[in-house]
């Protein structure tokens, strides 16, 4: 499953973060998921909320999830649209010479901890 | 508490494991190739191929595809060392899997390790393996327009596969079409466009091989 390996990840990630600034709580965690990440954010949660128990700066934490939209760029017209909506064709042109411009990011923006 | 501005990727220490293999095995000679595809492309009628073809190189292969050890058998009958991984169910290899995995090939280090990745053209191109050189599968079958659906693995790959060109007469597939799209996305990508069952253009493929592995052990 896509979910566990990210979140695996995630917690070794704050697990290093807190050893690198010293920390001994991480309160709340806020992550940037894309549109197009292919992130299921409820079951991104349940995975969250199973593994941070594990990791002793991380069991009274919170995820906060910050959806970004995805948006593409159209090669052929030069204008951007909103990729979930339309797709891989332009909406404009119908060209196909189209590129994610953002939304398939996952990032981990800013964390509160002591 | 206090607020702290990351801007991290989440995988971020996946990142320095990846960074951490890839020193190691320089160090020690290995070239280690990322093999992913979609399941049933051929990665392991490939390696096997491979295999035969370069009986001058010692090759080792870390079977991560999840269906059983069927795989790992067939290349040790080959005469390659092979490491059954256990990915539990994970779509993907990740840098931490893969050292545990490399460290596991007995006896010395080979000149050359192929990592069969679970087969799935969208997880393991996220995931940075640790590997010197990323090498994708494509097959007829599955159609020209994949650059398009899936067009991360096409970036992050160093060297695509085409496969089972023995298969062209029975689809519709456009090599050239397919090609200029996976440029597009790529435009250092080499392309090997074979056939593992006919031999047909595996000799570029080879060659590509011996000069990569030779490269890997000098800079
Ligand atoms: N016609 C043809 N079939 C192939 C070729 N390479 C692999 N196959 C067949 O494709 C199927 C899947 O191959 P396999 O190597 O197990 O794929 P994997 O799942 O990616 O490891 C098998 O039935 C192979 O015999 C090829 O070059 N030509
Ligand atoms: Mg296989
Ligand atoms: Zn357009």
């Amino acid at each position: 499953m896509h979910e566990m390996g990210i979140v695996l990840h995630l917690a070794k990630t704050l697990d290093e973060t807190a050893a690198e600034h010293q920390l001994t709580a991480i309160g709340k965690v806020v992550l940037q998921v894309g549109e197009v990440s292919g992130i299921m954010t409820d079951l991104f949660t349940d995975c969250w909320e199973y593994f941070k128990g594990r990791h002793p700066v991380l069991k009274d934490s919170t995820l906060v999830i910050e959806p970004i939209p995805a948006v593409t760029w159209c090669d052929s017209c030069k204008r951007t649209y909103e990729t979930v909506r339309y797709g891989k064709e332009c909406p404009y042109c119908h060209s196909g010479e189209t590129w994610l411009l953002r939304g398939n990011e996952c990032v981990i923006k800013e964390i509160e901890a002591e | 508490m206090k607020l702290l501005k990351l801007d991290a990727c989440v995988t971020a220490s996946n990142d320095r494991d990846a960074d951490a293999l890839r020193a190691k095995t320089k160090a020690c000679g290995t070239l280690l190739i990322n093999v992913m595809s979609s399941p049933g492309a051929g990665k392991t009628t490939l390696l096997s191929a491979l295999i035969r073809a370069l009986p001058q190189l010692d090759i080792a292969v870390m079977e991560a595809d999840i269906e059983s050890d069927v795989d790992a058998k067939a290349i040790e009958a080959l005469g390659a060392r092979a490491v059954q991984v256990h990915t539990s169910g994970m779509c993907h290899m990740d840098a931490g899997m893969t050292t545990a995995a490399f460290d596991a090939i007995d006896g010395p280090p080979p000149d050359l390790a192929f990592l069969e990745n679970v087969g799935n053209l969208i997880c393991p191109a996220e995931f940075d393996t640790g590997a010197g050189k990323n090498l994708m599968i494509l097959s007829v079958p599955e159609g020209d327009d994949k650059p398009l659906k899936y067009p991360l693995m096409f970036r992050e790959s160093d060297a695509l596969v085409i496969s089972k060109l023995d298969a062209r007469p029975y689809f519709d597939f456009d090599l050239d079409a397919c090609m200029a799209r996976a440029r597009k996305l790529n435009p250092a990508v080499r392309i090997f466009p074979v056939s593992a069952k006919t031999g047909e253009g595996m000799e570029a493929l080879v060659q590509w091989l011996l000069a990569e592995t030779a490269a890997w052990k000098e800079a």
